[in-house]
């Protein structure tokens, strides 16, 4: 059975296009088919991100608009077989996405794909509901920071109240993704803990992806952090989170905490 | 300032755990599914304060849901001398409507 997950977070630049590219190469990894799809109409760079914005031929709109066909749109990752990207349009306007068009292209990905993972656009506009809108359950991407928290808070409202899925009163799964968490700031005090964060928007946690060089050097180059060989902490996390998202129980490995002199002299004093 | 007092300033965290804690409280009663109470609250929010001026934290609204009879308890704190206020309030609105 195919599931469609939206990868929202409200605020922008904490970490959902990062984490839709890494997730999918992750759970394609295993064999299964995935499809990452770009809602972000207008600002789409998870073909950047997936190495493939110059394979961008027909896009989103294209399809909702009956102009090109599904196959025609989907890009086939050439390096996971299994692993597709649906871009978004980057020329025209974000209202020529419409609910109609959305649901039918949902519904042909749901066909033809296990995972379909949704990359949100920040905000909580047309794209962002269009987005989440026939999404079965939703990744929430936050930073341990104060607005990031906030936004998310926001679009955990949201998830609950404009989707489909809550609109037929049924239950929307949604969990959490900490990103860019710093474990040695975070045990000083300067940074929300994972608790503060779970305790204020009390949902499961999917995982804690640690701020790492890993990240910057995978967009640079256009593979997702997953598809890398060498063994960092942000690639093992998100490898990890992949398998939460499908089943697994992992449990959750904190980060290492790389001290500091002072953490290492006075300990978790100042936590 | 004691001799670690340097350390505690860095510790930011539990001031923005217990900000947020705070505003989201706030947001999510503003922005949440609404309830009954919420907008009967709301609506008599406005009522009174246009006709007296008193802290919006001073009205309690309450319902009880029993099987028989539900009860809706709404409790208004106001300070004497702005009772007097209110009256003189009341005044260019009715003038407004007579005109």
């Amino acid at each position: 059975m195919s599931k469609v997950i939206v990868v929202t977070s409200g605020k922008g630049g904490v970490g959902k296009t990062t984490s839709t590219a890494s997730l999918g190469a992750a759970l394609a990894q295993s064999g299964r088919r995935v499809c990452v799809v770009d809602f972000d109409v207008g600002l789409r760079n998870l073909d950047l991100v997936m190495g493939a914005e110059r394979r961008v031929v027909f896009d989103f709109i294209n399809v909702a608009q009956g102009d090109a066909k599904l196959p025609q749109a989907l890009i086939r990752d050439k390096r996971i077989d299994t692993l597709h990207l649906l871009a978004a349009s980057q020329t025209r306007d974000k209202d020529a996405l419409t609910t109609e068009g959305v649901e039918r292209v949902i519904g042909e990905l749901r066909n033809s794909f296990d995972w379909v993972l949704c990359d949100s656009p920040s905000g909580i506009e047309r794209g962002a509901l269009l987005a989440m809108r026939y999404a079965d359950q939703a990744i929430v991407v936050a930073n341990p920071e104060v607005s990031s928290v906030r936004d998310s808070d926001r679009i955990i409202g949201l998830l609950d109240s404009k989707t489909l899925r809550a609109e037929r009163g049924e239950q929307m799964d949604k969990q959490l993704l900490l990103t860019r968490f710093d474990p040695a700031r975070s045990s000083s005090g300067e940074m929300l803990s994972i608790d503060d964060v779970l305790e204020i928007l009390s949902i499961p946690l999917l995982g804690v992806i640690p701020e790492s060089k890993e990240i910057l050097r995978a967009s640079n180059i256009g593979a997702p952090v997953t598809m890398n060989a060498s063994a960092g902490q942000a690639r093992l996390a998100y490898l990890e989170a992949a398998r939460r998202l499908s089943g697994e129980t992992v449990p959750v490995a904190i980060p290492d905490e790389k001290k500091t002199f002072f953490t290492r002299l006075f300990g978790r004093r100042a936590a | 300032m004691s001799l670690f007092g340097f350390l505690k300033s860095r510790s930011s965290a539990p001031v923005a755990r217990e900000r947020l804690q705070i505003l989201l409280a706030h947001e999510r009663v503003a922005l949440g599914p609404r309830d009954l109470v919420t907008i009967l609250r709301d609506e008599l929010l406005a009522t009174i304060a246009r006709h007296i001026e008193f802290d919006p934290d001073k009205l309690s609204v309450r319902m009880d849901r029993a099987d028989a009879m539900s009860t809706l308890e709404i409790e208004v704190e106001i300070p004497s001398d702005k009772i007097a206020t209110g009256a003189s309030r009341i005044g260019p609105g009715a003038q407004a409507s007579a005109a």
